[in-house]
C-alpha cells in the first residue's frame, strides 16, 4: 500500500502537478474538469483511468491531441467500468507472472462515467465488476442529464427538471420520477466504501477519495457536478451552485463503509431552503408557475425526509 | 508458474478442447469471458485448467459477452495476451466492441464456434456469426477440422501480436460439427508451442507509466479517415506476410502445412466448389470421388477471410470452366457473400468461369454427400454448355418445393 499523498492547503493542492490538462473543451465552469482534478490530485501514484463516452470523453481526447498525462481508455459509453477492469486484471496477472515494466509501481484503477453511462446505460457493466470485486475507483461525475448529446433526461434527472425530452410544457411540469439511489445499490453490492462528493467541499472530497485509493476492492464515488449548460446558470456560479446543492442538503455529503455504517461527513450549520437552490437554476424556472409551486413543497418534504432517514441510517449502524 | 501438462503425441479432442488446448499452452495473461453454446467448452476446459494449476493467467468471469469484450480491451490496452470465445448471439453483443478492439490495434485472439443467429433461435452451426464480422477489421482464419482448430488458434497469436500487424484475429470452427465432434490431434509439446508463438511483447501498454498512452480518442471529419485507411492498408499490406511466414514456421516445426488459399486438386480443375468451414473435407472426399471417373474436379477452401486473399484466389481459378460458391448463411436478399467475392476475384481476369451459388446447412442441417454430388453434377453441365443451366441461387437441403433465385 502507497503512503497517503498529505495536502495541507488548498493553495499546495491546487498548485500540484497536473496530470489532467487545463487544456480540454469542457463548457467554460464545468464541474467535471474540478473534479476530475480533485481525484488525479488526492494521489502521487501512478493511474489508469477509463472514461466513459460523454462530455469528460469528447472534450479531452480529440486527436491529435488528449488532455491526459495519465494512462487513458475509452471504448464506449457503457463499459468504461469493464475497461478499467480488464487492466486491473492484465496487472494482477503480470505481478503474478513477475512481467510488470515497472514493478515497483502500486498503481490505481479510476473509471469516470457520467450519470447516463453509470445509472443507465453502464449499469449492467458496473454492477459486474462491483459483484466481481475488482480493485477500483468507479466515479460518476453526476449532472442529472444526458449533458453531452444536448440535455435529454437520464434516470439521475430530478422531479420537475426541464431537459430536452421531458420539457417543461403547457400541459407538464417536466421529468416525472424522481432519481435513482445509486450509492444505496452501490452498497448494497458489497462494496466496501461508497460515497457522495461535491468538488465545493474539497477537504471532504479528498479524504473521501483518498479512503477509496486506500480501500481494497471496488469503490463507487458520486460527485455532483453542477452542469452550466444544462442546469442553466452562469458559468461564473458554479461552486456557488453547488454550495447551494450541499447547504440544501439536495446533495447530502455522506460515506457507506461495509455496506452498512452509514457517515454523514457535512453538516451544513444553516440549512438553506430546498427553494433557493431550485431558483438558482432555469432547469426549474417553471417550478415557480402558480400551478407548479406545490411541487417545490413536495421538494422540500423529500429532502427533509431524505435527511432524516441519513440520520437514522447513521445512528443504526446497520 | 503453472505445471505443464503431459499430453500424448495425438489426443482425442472435439474442437473446443483443442482451442482450450491452445489458449493454455500460449499462456494467456487474461481472458474475460461469457459461456454460449456452442463455444461454452472453451471456456469451461480453460476454468479447469485455472482449477488444477496449468494457467496462471487472470480469468474474468464477465456478465455478458459485452463486456467479455470490453475487459479483453482494457486488458490488452495494459499490455498482456489476451483472448476469449463466443458464438452466435453472443457474437452478436461483442460487435460494437469489436470493431473498438481493430481500432485501438489490439491483438486480441477471437474463438468463434459458428452459431446460427436468431430468431428463430438455433443452437447449431452456421457461418452467419462469422458473416457478421467480416467488415469489423479483424483478421479472420477458417478452420476445418479440431486439429485445424488447435494449429490456427496457436498461429493466431503470433500473426496478431507482431508488431508490424498489432490487429486482433478471429478463428472460426464449425459449432458441434467441429466443436463437438472429438478427432486425433496431434499435439505440440507445452514448452515447443510456447516458445513458438513466443513471449508477448507490448507496444504502448497502459501499464508503462514512464510512457502513458490514450487509448479511444476522437476523431471526426479531420483524421478519422485517415486512421481507417491506415488501417486497412496493414490489413492489406502487412497481414499475408506475417500469415506466410507464421505457417511457413509452423510447417517447420510440426511438418502440417497450411495454405493462404487451400486450394485441393486445382491446377487442371474445370469444375470447383469453394467453401467454407468442415464442408471443404466433404467437398474434397467427393471431388477425390469424382477424379476416379475422370472429372477433373477441384476445391477450394478459404483459409483467410478477412483480409480476402484476392489476387491469389484468381490464380487459383485461372482456367476453371464452372464454379459454384456454398455460403451458409442466410443471404437475406441477394446472392451469398461467397458468390460476391469469388464474382470479384474473377471480374478483371481473361476467365470468365459460369458461376452459380447455394445456400446450404442453415441452422444445422446437413450437406450430405448426395447434395455434393449433386452440386458438381450442375457445374459440369455449365462448364459443358458454356452457360449457366440452372437458376443462379440455389437453396439445398431445404425441404418443401425447390427455392431457386435469379
Amino acid at each position: 500500500m502507497s503512503e497517503i499523498k498529505k495536502i495541507k492547503n488548498l493553495k499546495e493542492f491546487s498548485t500540484s502537478a497536473d496530470r489532467f490538462e487545463g487544456a480540454n473543451l469542457l463548457c467554460p465552469g464545468c464541474a467535471h474538469s474540478i473534479i476530475v482534478r480533485e481525484v488525479l490530485n488526492a494521489t502521487n501514484d501512478d493511474l489508469v483511468i477509463s472514461a466513459s463516452t460523454g462530455c469528460l470523453e469528447v472534450c479531452t481526447a480529440v486527436y491529435p491531441y488528449t488532455s491526459w498525462d495519465a494512462s487513458w481508455i475509452h471504448i464506449g459509453f457503457e463499459n468504461s467500468s469493464t475497461a478499467v477492469a480488464g487492466a486491473e486484471a492484465m496487472y494482477k496477472a503480470l505481478k503474478r507472472k513477475g512481467r510488470l515494466m515497472q514493478p515497483e509501481r502500486t498503481p490505481k484503477f479510476v473509471a469516470f462515467g457520467g450519470d447516463g453511462a453509470t445509472y443507465d446505460i453502464g449499469f449492467q457493466w458496473l454492477s459486474g465488476c462491483f459483484e466481481r470485486g475488482h480493485d477500483m475507483m468507479y466515479v460518476t461525475l453526476d449532472n442529472e442529464v444526458y449533458a453531452n448529446t444536448g440535455g435529454q433526461r437520464s434516470s439521475a434527472t430530478p422531479i420537475g427538471s426541464s431537459t430536452t425530452t421531458t420539457p417543461a410544457g403547457r400541459v407538464s411540469y417536466g421529468e416525472k420520477k424522481n432519481k435513482k439511489d445509486m450509492l444505496a445499490i452501490m452498497a448494497a453490492h458489497g462494496s466496501p466504501y461508497v460515497a457522495q462528493v461535491a468538488p465545493n467541499k474539497w477537504k471532504d472530497m479528498i479524504k473521501k477519495i483518498q479512503t477509496g485509493f486506500q480501500t481494497e476492492g471496488p469503490v463507487f464515488i458520486n460527485a455532483m457536478s453542477a452542469c452550466t449548460t444544462e442546469w442553466k446558470f452562469a458559468p461564473e456560479d458554479t461552486i456557488d451552485i453547488s454550495d447551494l446543492a450541499t447547504d440544501s442538503l439536495v446533495f447530502p455529503l455522506y460515506e457507506i463503509i461495509d455496506g452498512k455504517e452509514w457517515n454523514i461527513t457535512y453538516r451544513p450549520k444553516n440549512i438553506i431552503p430546498v427553494r433557493d437552490y431550485l431558483g438558482a437554476q432555469g432547469r426549474f424556472k417553471h417550478l415557480f408557475k402558480k400551478e407548479n409551486e406545490y411541487l417545490i413543497e413536495e421538494w422540500q418534504k423529500r429532502i427533509d425526509s431524505n435527511w432524516e432517514y441519513l440520520q437514522r441510517r447513521e445512528e443504526s449502524r446497520v | 508458474m503453472a505445471d505443464k501438462m503431459d499430453l500424448l503425441e495425438v489426443e482425442v479432442w472435439d474442437g473446443n478442447m483443442a482451442a482450450s488446448q491452445a489458449f493454455r499452452q500460449v499462456q494467456i495473461d487474461v481472458v474475460a469471458a461469457y459461456p454460449i453454446t456452442p463455444s461454452t467448452p472453451v471456456v469451461e476446459n480453460y476454468a479447469g485448467f485455472l482449477a488444477d494449476g496449468y494457467v496462471d493467467g487472470e480469468y474474468v468471469m464477465v456478465e455478458s459477452e459485452h463486456a467479455a469484450m470490453s475487459g479483453c480491451v482494457g486488458a490488452s490496452a495494459a499490455g498482456g495476451r489476451v483472448a476469449t470465445a463466443t458464438s452466435s448471439q453472443g457474437f452478436a453483443l461483442m460487435t460494437e466492441v469489436l470493431y473498438q478492439a481493430s481500432g485501438m490495434r489490439l491483438p486480441i485472439v477471437l474463438e468463434v464456434v459458428n452459431r446460427a443467429l436468431a430468431a428463430p433461435l438455433n443452437v447449431n452451426g452456421d457461418h452467419s456469426d462469422m458473416y457478421l464480422g467480416r467488415d469489423s477489421g479483424w483478421i479472420q482464419l477458417d478452420t476445418f477440422s479440431p486439429q485445424e482448430a488447435y494449429d490456427l488458434t496457436l498461429m493466431a497469436f503470433k500473426i496478431g501480436e507482431d508488431h508490424n500487424v498489432r490487429l486482433p484475429v478471429m478463428v472460426h470452427q464449425d459449432g458441434f460439427i467441429c466443436s463437438h465432434t472429438a478427432q486425433g490431434v496431434k499435439t505440440i509439446d507445452d514448452d515447443v508451442a510456447y516458445n513458438f508463438v513466443g513471449e508477448f511483447q507490448p507496444f504502448n501498454a497502459m501499464l508503462d507509466f514512464e510512457k502513458p498512452a490514450s487509448y479511444g480518442v476522437q476523431t471526426e471529419e479531420d483524421w478519422h479517415f485517415e486512421h481507417k485507411a491506415r488501417q486497412h492498408n496493414d490489413l492489406m499490406t502487412k497481414v499475408f506476410p506475417q500469415i506466410q511466414s507464421v505457417f511457413d514456421g509452423f510447417e517447420k516445426l510440426t511438418g502440417r502445412k497450411y495454405r493462404i488459399v487451400e486450394e485441393y486438386d486445382m491446377e487442371d480443375a474445370d469444375v470447383a466448389i469453394v467453401a467454407m468451414g468442415t464442408s471443404v473435407e466433404s467437398v474434397r472426399i467427393i471431388a477425390n470421388e469424382l477424379r476416379e471417373k475422370g472429372v477433373k474436379a477441384g476445391v477450394v477452401g478459404i483459409r483467410v477471410l478477412r483480409p480476402f486473399p484476392l489476387t491469389e484466389l484468381a490464380k487459383v481459378f485461372s482456367g476453371v470452366k464452372a464454379i459454384a460458391t456454398l455460403d451458409r448463411s442466410s443471404p437475406n436478399g441477394t446472392v451469398g457473400m461467397l458468390f460476391n467475392e469469388i464474382s470479384g476475384v474473377l471480374i478483371n481476369t481473361n476467365d470468365n468461369p459460369i458461376m452459380n451459388n447455394y445456400i446450404y446447412g442453415l441452422g444445422g442441417r446437413d450437406l450430405t454427400m448426395d447434395h455434393i454430388r449433386s452440386i458438381y453434377d450442375d457445374l459440369i453441365v455449365n462448364a459443358e454448355a458454356g452457360a449457366l443451366q440452372q437458376p443462379l441461387q440455389q437453396f439445398i437441403g431445404l425441404r418443401g418445393p425447390k427455392l431457386s433465385f435469379y
